[in-house]
């Protein structure tokens, strides 16, 4: 499971386990009462039910992973770093705002890194391309729309 | 709205995405997205035909919905028009939706389903990737069903794109996570063995998640992995930091990967051949070193991303702990890290040397931390890291640091934080009464715990602390004077008040000499908080009160005024004005003998278990019990045994145990003489020793009693010194599935059966065993009810029943398997089905095994299959006994034994017992009316044995003698061993 999340408002969340909605609701709540009440220099992990919270803020977004007991905390708190980096590169200097109104963006980026809660691969430029060439087909695709037609639409 | 960057075009989702953020309300957010839903839901509903531009942006918004919080219950069929599409940007946004949106719908699911097969099978690595994705992130038991088949192929065909293979390599790791029944490696094993060796360096770390998840199941057949891990980690720690390029992290080679690969080294023993070993030892020295080495960089990424590789590394020695030379080393390390400015190094310092406390190579090196470790405790300004902190003192605390170690984690409770401070409590209690020397210390440290956290000194701390009392008579005068001081406090915590009255009722007597602890002044002081408690602590003040009019005659008119006034004995509560009834009552009509025997001192408890300990287990679930406590019961004989009461005392409880009279024995009054604190009185085994040793046809007895007298020694001689060094042979190995040894008690629960057929086997807080059986002629018919005593379900549960040594050749024992599982609260039945071939001496062994919560449960009982239960009775007169009896008079066919009793000598109980032998109880055959004889023919396969039996009791002297004859020598020891366990 992944969040970004601040101030109380979840900005993606990723699941990799079966959950009913019901329970993730509280989890989530339960788990943004815990993390934003720490305060810094705290310790970036914590033990939470039988997982391990391991989470690392950024500027005003907090990212946080849940881990099994015999996972690595320190690797954890790379692979946020890693998909924080990839965000950034993606975006050009990332800022919470990109991940709000290009959600589907962050989406496609985080499962290029990570699949069922696995690193699918660790290489910037790997992940990167595979993003990149979907962008690509997607400009391919797609003729440009007129303001009008978005305005009547929506 | 911020510029967005690239390939978007769809401008009417970010409007709407605008038109949210600018809600000043939460309502006014509900009814943009009520307005909006009506929206699209017209559209999706109208005539016309919405092209695959419009419906992915609608799906989009219904995705963003979604992402706030709302439910969405429409949508997925335009989602699966979308990922039907051949326009890649629509199916990428249907793909999502419906990952996002799982649904169960079955016909969705066929048509998901039908999209996803045309997808891999279309050779698009973009196409198939996403389709992966979708399997990946659904997981549901139907998409395995469909493809789990399928993708193992794809993984493993040559022609297979790198970015498909690591795609597939961790859709299959999610399906064999969630159905892993329809994950048949079979085939593949080796060819997914040897992604290990794949030159893409993303290939393989995708791949080693698998095999680590399927070696973890089946590590026999992925055992090939082993060497080729060590041969890829080794490249890798030998690389230079840029060999790498992209796969290098902050001039760290390839860290994730490294992480990985010691994962799954850790899923295996450390290999066996000596130049796999030497690299992997290699390997891991380097990592150490690499430590020492200034860092690449001043980043933090850099040196998290280095010391993942080390603890990972750590952990991996921890789990081989074989290597002192490594543990010593990485107890140092940790040890450097426990000083490290940053906190999560601390952290997982203090975390990972818990651990390394347990193991004996590295135990004595954990130890020259402890000012550091006590330090942290009392200045870590995280209480994460605190908690870590008194974790690692209680796994670091022997008997040579309990003290230092228990007056530190005291003294740290009176600031400690609420949330932790009941687990404190409770570890403080476990350490003070495992490591207890002198018993005073463990008292004090109790009654001290309660004052500094009584509100947190749960009900079995302050029970536990009253068992270990009335258990051992050298520390009552101690606690009795003890809470009399500590009751002086104006506030003391009603659990004080508790533990007080209750040893002040039993134990008063000894300190009641002392002018200033009379009985009056005992009483006036325990009276005094009686308003001020609440209702069970007034009850159980109330008996304290009933216990000092029997023990300081003094004092009875003043306590029955006490009983008498209306607010006891008119009290509103029923519970109280019943004691104070009954309890004045008593005072008043009864005698001083008949009030002398009711208020005897308590017996001692007949406790296995610490109860606190089963109390801390049960606080951190079963699959959290630290390693020590698992090693302690691992040592054991399964946690099942519930021997986790181990402190020195064991050994006398147990002793005065099994001295102990029965209830009934009580009444009579025999006991009653007994002065107060008497010692144990054990002395009935050595009366046993020294009259078999003096009897001529004694061996057997004398077998018997050596070994009795060792299971009683045990607890002491072993398993206390274990404890603390002894961890390492049982810490290396995965958590063994070898069945259990025996229970130490399982002789004592073969020896309730021997005279009865059916009953309660075995009982502890999970499971009951019951038993029904029947036996005719040399057969014989048995059933085992197993029931769950708990509300969590019993998973794996197997039964074995074996029959060891040349118990195999002598009995046939048949059985079918029971069902694998047992609901909570439910019970399952096995038969089994005996014959017997020949006369036999052993007891064929029951194991059972199952997951309760994770953790493995592994125990093994005697089965109560006994020689006696194959008797034929046989009627004779006296005469004809006489002479079988005279028949029978070679030396080796005569077993006798003369003990003490140990149970009722009541004529109607042994005549009960003989019967339930199977033997025929003869009348008027002994001269002596006061003697049993008992005649039978033991039926097996291959021979009858005949046997006749004399009981002599001497009701004076509390002995038996006990007499057998045999036609086989072998019967007569063995009955002989049996039958003397049971009067």
């Amino acid at each position: 499971m992944q969040n970004s999340l601040r101030q109380g408002k979840l900005r993606l969340q990723k699941w990799y386990t079966a959950t009913a909605e019901r329970d993730k609701k509280k989890m989530v709540r339960e788990l943004m009462q815990i993390v934003l009440a720490r305060k810094p220099k705290m310790c970036s992990f914590l033990e939470w039910r039988d997982l391990k919270i391991v989470y690392k803020r950024y500027a005003s977004l907090y990212f946080c992973c849940a881990i099994e007991e015999q996972d690595n905390e320190l690797i954890t708190l790379e692979v946020i770093h890693r998909f924080v980096e990839l965000l950034d590169k993606y975006f050009g200097s990332v800022c919470e705002l990109d991940i709000i109104f290009n959600f589907e963006k962050a989406y496609f980026i985080l499962d290029e890194f990570l699949m069922g809660g696995e690193i699918q691969d660790t290489s910037k430029k790997s992940v990167l391309k595979a993003i990149e060439q979907a962008d690509l087909l997607q400009e391919e695709d797609e003729s440009p729309r007129s303001v009008l037609e978005e305005m009547g639409l929506a | 709205m911020p510029a967005v960057s690239k390939g978007d075009g769809m401008r009417g989702l970010a409007v709407f995405i605008s038109d949210i953020r600018n809600c000043k309300s939460k309502e006014a957010e509900i009814k943009r997205i009520n307005k909006e839903l009506a929206n699209i839901r017209s559209k999706f509903k109208g005539d016309k035909a919405l092209d695959g531009y419009s419906k992915k942006k609608y799906v989009c918004k219904l995705l963003f919905i979604f992402l706030l919080g709302h439910d969405i219950d429409f949508g997925h069929m335009e989602a699966v028009n979308l990922l039907s599409s051949n326009k890649y940007t629509e199916k990428q946004i249907g793909y999502l939706f419906i990952s996002v949106l799982v649904n169960s719908n079955s016909e969705l699911i066929r048509l998901i389903n039908n999209a996803i097969k045309n997808d891999l099978s279309s050779r698009n690595p973009t196409f198939m990737c996403l389709a992966l994705h979708c399997i990946a992130n659904v997981g549901s038991r139907e998409m395995a069903e469909a493809f789990a088949s399928e993708i193992p192929r794809i993984l493993v065909a040559g022609d297979t794109m790198d970015s498909v293979k690591q795609s597939a390599a961790l859709c299959l790791l999610r399906l064999y996570k969630t159905s892993p029944d329809l994950v048949l490696m079979g085939e593949w094993t080796s060819r997914v063995v040897h992604l290990l060796n794949d030159q893409h360096m993303g290939v393989v770390t995708a791949a080693i998640s698998l095999i680590t998840c399927l070696s973890q199941k089946n590590p026999d057949e992925f055992k090939t992995c082993v060497s080729l891990a060590v041969s890829r980690l080794s490249r890798i720690v030998s690389s230079a930091s840029t060999d790498l390029q992209d796969y290098t992290y902050y001039f760290v080679p390839a860290p994730w990967l490294s992480c990985k690969l010691l994962r799954l080294l850790q899923c295996y023993p450390p290999p066996e051949d000596g130049a796999v070993k030497g690299r992997l030892v290699e390997c891991l020295e380097t990592i150490l070193n690499k430590a020492q080495e200034p860092p690449k960089s001043k980043k933090v990424q850099h040196s998290n991303a280095k010391n993942a590789i080390l603890f990972e590394a750590i952990s991996l020695i921890i789990h081989y702990d074989s290597e002192p030379n490594l543990l010593v080393r990485a107890c140092n390390q940790l040890g450097q890290f426990l000083q490290h400015r940053e906190t999560n190094l601390r952290y997982l310092a203090l975390e990972s040397m818990c651990t390394l406390a347990s193991s004996e190579f590295s135990h004595e090196a954990v130890k020259t931390h402890i000012e550091t470790v006590i330090n942290a405790l009392k200045t870590e300004r995280d209480v994460s890291v605190r908690q870590r902190a008194a974790d690692l003192l209680y796994a670091m605390c022997d008997r040579s640091n309990a003290k230092q170690i228990v007056a530190e984690m005291l003294s740290y409770l009176e600031t400690a934080d609420y949330s932790i401070r009941e687990e404190m409590v409770l570890k403080v209690a476990i350490l003070a009464e495992k490591y207890a020397v002198d018993y005073s210390w463990y008292v004090d440290t109790i009654l001290n715990l309660i004052r500094i956290a009584g509100d947190y000194v749960s009900e079995e701390v302050w029970y536990r602390v009253i068992q270990i009392v009335i258990n051992r008579d050298d520390v009552q005068g101690y606690a009795a004077k003890t809470v009399f001081e500590a009751l002086q406090a104006p506030a003391c915590h009603e659990n004080m008040v508790k533990v007080g009255g209750y040893i002040l009722g039993e134990f008063g007597n000894l300190i009641a000499g002392d002018p200033r602890s009379s009985p009056l002044v005992q009483f006036n002081l325990l009276h005094s908080k009686f308003h001020l408690c609440s209702v069970p602590t007034r009850a159980l003040l109330l008996s304290a009160y009933i216990k000092f009019i029997n023990l300081f005659p003094e004092t009875k008119a003043t306590i029955q005024e006490v009983l008498r006034c209306d607010s006891q004995i008119r009290n509103s509560d029923v519970e109280l004005q019943q004691r104070a009834v009954e309890y004045l009552k008593l005072s008043s009509i009864a005698s001083t003998d008949v009030l002398a025997t009711v208020l005897e001192e308590m017996p001692p408890f007949p406790e296995r278990e610490s109860s606190i300990l089963a109390k801390l287990k049960k606080k951190k679930g079963p699959g959290a019990v630290s390693v020590t406590e698992l090693e302690d019961n691992k040592r054991e004989g399964g946690e099942l045994n519930g021997g986790g009461d181990r402190g020195p005392d064991t050994a006398a409880m147990a002793a005065s145990n099994a001295s102990t009279p029965s209830p009934s024995a009580d009444l009579l009054g025999i006991r009653s003489a007994a002065p107060v604190g008497a010692p144990p009185a054990s002395t009935g085994s050595l009366l046993v020793d020294v009259f078999s040793e003096a009897g001529p046809a004694a061996p057997s007895a004398a077998v018997n009693d050596d070994g009795f007298l060792r299971d009683l020694e045990q607890p002491t001689e072993t398993s206390d010194s274990l404890l603390v060094e002894g961890s390492g042979d049982s810490d290396s190995a995965p958590p063994s599935e070898d069945p259990a040894p025996p229970l130490s008690e399982a002789d004592e629960l073969l020896n309730k059966f021997v005279c009865k057929n059916n009953g309660v086997l075995f009982e502890n807080q999970l499971l009951q065993i019951g038993i029904k059986s029947e036996y005719r002629q040399n057969l014989g018919r048995m059933y085992l009810f197993y029931g769950n005593k708990t509300s969590v379900q019993f998973a794996s549960f197997t039964t074995t029943v074996s029959c060891p040594g040349d118990l195999q050749s002598q009995l046939n024992v048949q059985t079918k398997p029971v069902e694998p599982l047992v609901e909570g609260g439910a019970q399952i039945q096995q038969v089994l089905n005996i014959e017997c071939l020949t006369d036999f001496s052993d007891a064929p062994l029951l194991n059972i095994k199952f997951r309760y919560g994770g953790a493995l449960q592994n125990l093994t009982l005697k089965l109560p299959v006994t020689i006696n239960k194959f008797f034929q009775p046989t009627e004779m007169s006296s005469h004809d006994f006489f002479q079988r009896w005279k028949q029978l008079s070679q030396p080796q066919q005569e077993a006798q034994k003369i003990f003490k009793a140990n149970h009722s000598m009541d004529t109607e109980v042994l005549k009960a017992k003989l019967l339930g032998l199977g033997t025929a109880l003869l009348d008027n055959v002994d001269p002596n009316p006061e003697n049993y004889v008992c005649a039978g023919v033991i039926q097996t396969k291959s021979q009858q044995v005949g046997c006749l039996l004399r009981l002599e009791p001497n009701a004076q002297a509390q002995m038996y003698r006990l007499t057998l004859r045999c036609s086989k020598d072998s019967v007569s020891r063995r009955l002989c061993e049996l039958l003397a366990q049971q009067f």
